[in-house]
């Protein structure tokens, strides 16, 4: 069968667009956005920085959670306009070098504490907020678990993620006294 | 899910954005937005022109004297909560942070934004009413203040006028011997309060009650004051029979329907439940500012 495809939407865009110059994982980046452009979007689609993931696009699940000069947010509560300016840090962004982990990332990895992986960039970037804001947070399980509610993870039961975050606070004591 | 097409400004002046509000009947002011571009991601909102409010520096400050504090339009959340300043002033607001949503949304969302949205399930309008607190409001053409209580109309409706915009909110210090409470309960944490009760109580000398101020949220179409269990309290000893004539008279504010969460009926268990437990919390407060 013969399947043609049709031109649907119109070749130009009839969206205003305003510049937005702001640094990301260290990088100066000018571009032309739309203002409806929500700021996940410019870092998966302007950026191809993919591994900021989109769950519920309305700041329920968290797992488009990014950092925007140092405090944890929902990227798809934050246009890309309203981030103009901004220094940005991704998942990308996280680790020291590209054969090395972050302590939270090399937490997450030993206490086996993400399943599918959905979710992961979204605690990871909240769980780096949380020790940048306080190096010796208070690491109760009420504590930990209220500073991680605001990310949904369907498949661990959260039991290795609050493990996660005790052992990467671990990580970062022995890293302070080397 | 995409915000629909709208025109963006970001004003650098409140002259410039009201002036920009009262040029475009369909226009919003954009604070944090971590109420409105859900709004938007959903299409609930469609508006022409977006008015961004976070290039305009005198909306970011935060002021603190001896009777009141200023919360600017600009100031998020979570700068409130962390401020020592103003948890010293007035503690109650850093407890009623602590409900809203989560830090990370807090990190975003204003205080300011939160109260023009006047969501009727939301903390921080409880808090405003119970505090007997006030917005500073600017138009093209003049500055008004409005109290509390004339501002919440319905469920995301305010008494602003089309051309205004509230450029900061007026928090009162709590007064001496005066012990407070917030307690909600949300199927979620973060979530919305099916119900939640913000509370002040001043004892006088003899450690009686000389005034109560008591508001709901999650409970009616707006968030509304709890006179008939202000009016219980008033003058007894806020001893257990008071605490419980008071939490019956609550539970008789509630006006939502039957919903999706809950029913009025399990609304009025809960209005009466967290009643009970803010009163007794604000009255060992208030004890222990006496003592």
């Amino acid at each position: 069968m013969n399947r043609r495809v049709r031109q649907v939407l119109p070749k130009e865009s009839g969206d205003p667009t305003h510049e937005v110059s702001l640094t990301v994982n260290g990088e100066a980046i000018t571009r032309e956005v739309s203002p409806r452009m929500l700021l996940s979007d410019f870092l998966r689609h302007e950026l191809g920085l993919t591994g900021t993931h989109v769950g519920c696009e309305h700041g329920v699940c968290g797992c488009c959670t990014v950092s925007i000069d140092g405090a944890a947010a929902r990227s798809c509560l934050t246009l890309a306009v309203q981030a103009n300016g901004a220094k940005i840090l991704t998942i990308e962004g996280v680790a020291p070098a590209s054969d090395a982990l972050h302590p939270v990332q090399q937490a997450f990895h030993e206490c086996h504490a993400l399943q599918c992986g959905f979710c992961t960039p979204g605690f990871i970037m909240a769980v780096v907020a949380y020790f940048e804001e306080d190096k010796n947070p208070d690491l109760s399980e009420a504590a930990i678990r209220e500073a991680l509610s605001g990310n949904l993870c369907r498949c661990t039961g959260y039991q290795n993620i609050v493990k996660a975050v005790r052992r990467a606070h671990e990580l970062m004591s022995n890293d302070n006294r080397d | 899910m995409k915000p629909p097409l709208f025109d963006y400004l970001k004003p650098e002046s409140v002259e410039d954005a009201v002036a920009a509000r009262a040029g475009e009947d369909d226009s919003v002011f954009l604070a944090g937005g971590q109420s409105l571009i859900p709004t938007l991601n959903f299409r609930i909102a469609n508006p022409v022109l977006l008015i961004d409010i976070g290039g305009i520096p005198t909306l970011k400050e935060i002021s603190v004297s001896d009777t009141e504090i200023i919360i600017g339009a600009m100031v998020r959340q979570r700068q409130v909560e962390k401020d020592d300043a103003v948890h010293r002033a007035n503690p109650l607001l850093r407890e009623v942070l602590g409900n809203v949503a989560h830090s990370v949304v807090r990190n975003r969302g204003t205080v300011v934004g939160s109260i023009a949205h006047a969501d009727a399930a939301a903390e921080l309008p409880a808090m405003l009413l119970a505090t007997s607190g006030s917005v500073e409001v600017q138009s093209p053409s003049s500055a008004r203040r409005i109290e509390a209580h004339n501002i919440f109309q319905f469920h995301l409706t305010t008494s602003l006028a089309a051309d205004e915009m509230i450029t900061a909110v007026r928090v009162p210090v709590l007064p001496p011997k005066t012990g407070w409470s917030f307690q909600e309960f949300a199927r979620r944490h973060g979530d919305y309060a099916l119900a939640g009760i913000c509370a002040l109580v001043t004892l006088d000398d003899g450690g009686r009650c000389a005034s109560a101020c008591l508001a709901a949220c999650g409970i009616a179409s707006t968030v509304v004051r709890l006179e008939a269990a202000e009016t219980e309290i008033t003058g007894s000893a806020l001893d257990e029979d008071a605490i419980i004539r008071a939490a019956k008279a609550a539970r008789d504010a509630v006006t939502a329907a039957d919903d999706s969460q809950a029913s009025t009926t399990y609304r009025r268990h809960l209005v009466d439940t967290l009643t009970k437990r803010t009163l007794v919390e604000a009255k060992g407060r208030a004890e222990r500012c006496v003592s």
